[in-house]
């Protein structure tokens, strides 16, 4: 269950009604097998295109994207997605367990074999006893939660995530960013985890990539080297967390300006 | 998981809006008794409530009115369901295809406002008297009602459903399944209870206008008989279908639409 995620001269323009957007212009960074990988970047710098052409839903326009040294052209089986609208993610009309089943029902699994994998999902994201409810029956953090579980089910190697606590309050989010350390940790699956949070980025984290403005490249590249066992009480406060952040935060602020990466800082990497 | 509360007053803001609409029925009937008594308008044209009420009884009891009755269903039922079939699985195809819809478009805005009626000579031409000309009539009308309905159906699908699917690897089939269909389900359910009044109408009316047999012809004869009475119960029996079939149509929809927030109401989370 571990492959790693390569993306080498990644390339989209959009074309249509006479203009041309180059949304991503050069990108090429390796997401090592099990690692957990935070991207985050000023907003409108092409994450969530970087993400469908890394998924399959979108073609890039020139370079590649290799999963476990496959290339990928269409959305791979070894590859799940969290969208950030876990609203509309879930389908209203399926309750919780149909929905987190239904990959696995196209996966052409057996029907106990899906069971397990239903139960053990739903479990692993404590909601074990809402299998018969409807998500929209859920809190928002419960939904996402749900979404979550339908990507576990799946059994990827790969699960990228784009924004996926941006809609949730405060609280809850601590809750599912723990959620999604524990969950990596448990069961070795390699993460790419999108967001425009950097407190987020360097708390979950054990790189992450900075973007630059659109037309994107990869402006930096920091390891994160906080103690695997972070908690939010803590981690958050402690000094290395803040130089990290900073650190982080000026990236994001140069990048915006259009400029290099910014070198004073001595990043441990 | 809460439960859903459902819209609209208590049992006790029910119970009063079914006692006035009782008592305003039994003040209309009461005025369709009063009127003709007081000589208002002539009896012999419009019959007081208590002789239509008689010649309905009367109606109840022949035979011949339930054989007119049954073949008045059964080309209400089949037009119907040949409709639904044809204009669901058109509206599918024409929206999946790649540029069908954009070259059926005109195509369709031209067939559509042609009354019915209008083809009444041509359906006698074709079939005489027989079942097939109400069909061709009813079939006419209805399938547009469906056909717009589910094309404007497709076109509600979100995209954010559309890619999970993609994501999870869904097919073209499996995605028309689990997400294109539910999610037209309910404008197909709005279809189908247009289609359902307007195949009524047009069997009376060909039933009427054509001489097939069925209520329509039956209210012909009473017409050409003089049986005044005879003729308003058989109206009155008619609008009572068109009441039963539109009460059907929509418990139909809550039972299959549960999910969708028109029939769920609000949530309280």
């Amino acid at each position: 269950m571990h492959a790693s995620l390569v993306v080498s001269g990644l390339r989209k323009v959009y074309e249509g009604s006479g203009r041309r957007v180059e949304a991503v212009r050069d990108l090429t960074f390796t997401v090592d097998a099990g690692e957990l990988v935070c991207l985050v970047g000023p907003s409108g710098c092409g994450k969530t295109t970087l993400l469908k052409c890394m998924a399959g839903l979108l073609a890039p326009t020139s370079g590649e994207v290799l999963l476990g040294g496959r290339r990928v052209s269409g959305p791979p089986p070894g590859m799940a997605f969290v969208f950030q609208e876990y609203g509309r993610s879930l389908f209203p009309w399926m309750r919780v367990g149909e929905n987190v089943e239904l990959p696995l029902r196209q996966k052409k699994l057996g029907r106990a074999r899906r069971g397990e994998l239903v139960a053990d999902a739903l479990e692993s994201v404590g909601l074990a006893d809402a299998a018969g409810a409807y998500p929209w029956q859920l809190s928002g953090g419960m939904q996402q939660r749900v979404a979550i579980a339908r990507a576990l089910a799946y059994e990827p190697e790969v699960l990228l995530m784009d924004e996926p606590f941006a809609a949730v309050d405060a609280q809850t989010r601590a809750d599912l960013e723990d959620l999604v350390r524990r969950l990596w940790r448990e069961r070795g699956i390699t993460v790419l985890f999108v967001t425009h949070d950097i407190d987020e980025a360097v708390y979950l984290g054990e790189r992450v990539l900075v973007l630059s403005a659109s037309p994107t490249v990869v402006q930096e590249q920091l390891k994160v080297d906080l103690p695997a066992e972070r908690d939010q009480l803590h981690t958050r406060v402690s000094p290395r967390f803040a130089e990290l952040r900073t650190r982080v935060y000026e990236q994001i602020q140069a990048a915006k300006r259009g400029e290099p990466a910014v070198e004073d800082v001595p990043p441990p990497r | 998981m809460n439960p859903t509360s459902p819209r609209g007053g208590g049992p006790c803001g029910r119970a009063v809006n079914a006692a006035l609409g009782a008592a305003g029925l039994a003040a209309f009937l009461a005025l369709g008794e009063a009127v003709p008594r007081l000589g208002l308008v002539e009896e012999r044209f419009f019959p007081p409530t208590s002789r239509i009420a008689r010649a309905l009884v009367d109606e109840f009891a022949d035979r011949a009115f339930w054989t007119d009755l049954g073949d008045t269903l059964t080309g209400w039922a089949l037009g119907l369901a040949i409709a639904v079939g044809a204009g669901i699985v058109a509206g599918v195809v024409v929206s999946v295809v790649p540029y069908l819809r954009e070259a059926t478009a005109s195509t369709i805005e031209f067939l559509r406002p042609i009354p019915s009626v209008a083809l009444i000579p041509l359906a006698v031409l074709l079939y005489g008297t027989e079942l097939r000309s109400v069909l061709l009539l009813v079939v006419y009308a209805s399938f547009w009602q469906v056909l717009v309905q589910v094309m404007y159906g497709v076109r509600d699908v979100d995209p954010v459903a559309e890619e999970t699917a993609r994501s999870y690897g869904l097919g073209t089939w499996a995605r028309i399944r689990h997400v294109l269909w539910p999610t037209a389900l309910p404008y197909v359910m709005t279809g189908v209870r247009l289609a359902a009044a307007v195949a009524l109408i047009l069997t009376v009316t060909a039933e009427l206008v054509i001489g097939a047999p069925g209520l329509g012809a039956r209210i012909a004869v009473a017409q050409t008989s003089q049986a005044v009475p005879e003729l308003y119960a058989l109206i009155v029996v008619t609008g009572l279908l068109g009441l039963l079939i539109n009460v059907g149509a929509r418990s139909v929809e809550r039972y299959a639409l549960a999910w969708h927030q028109s029939v769920r109401g609000e949530v309280t989370v």
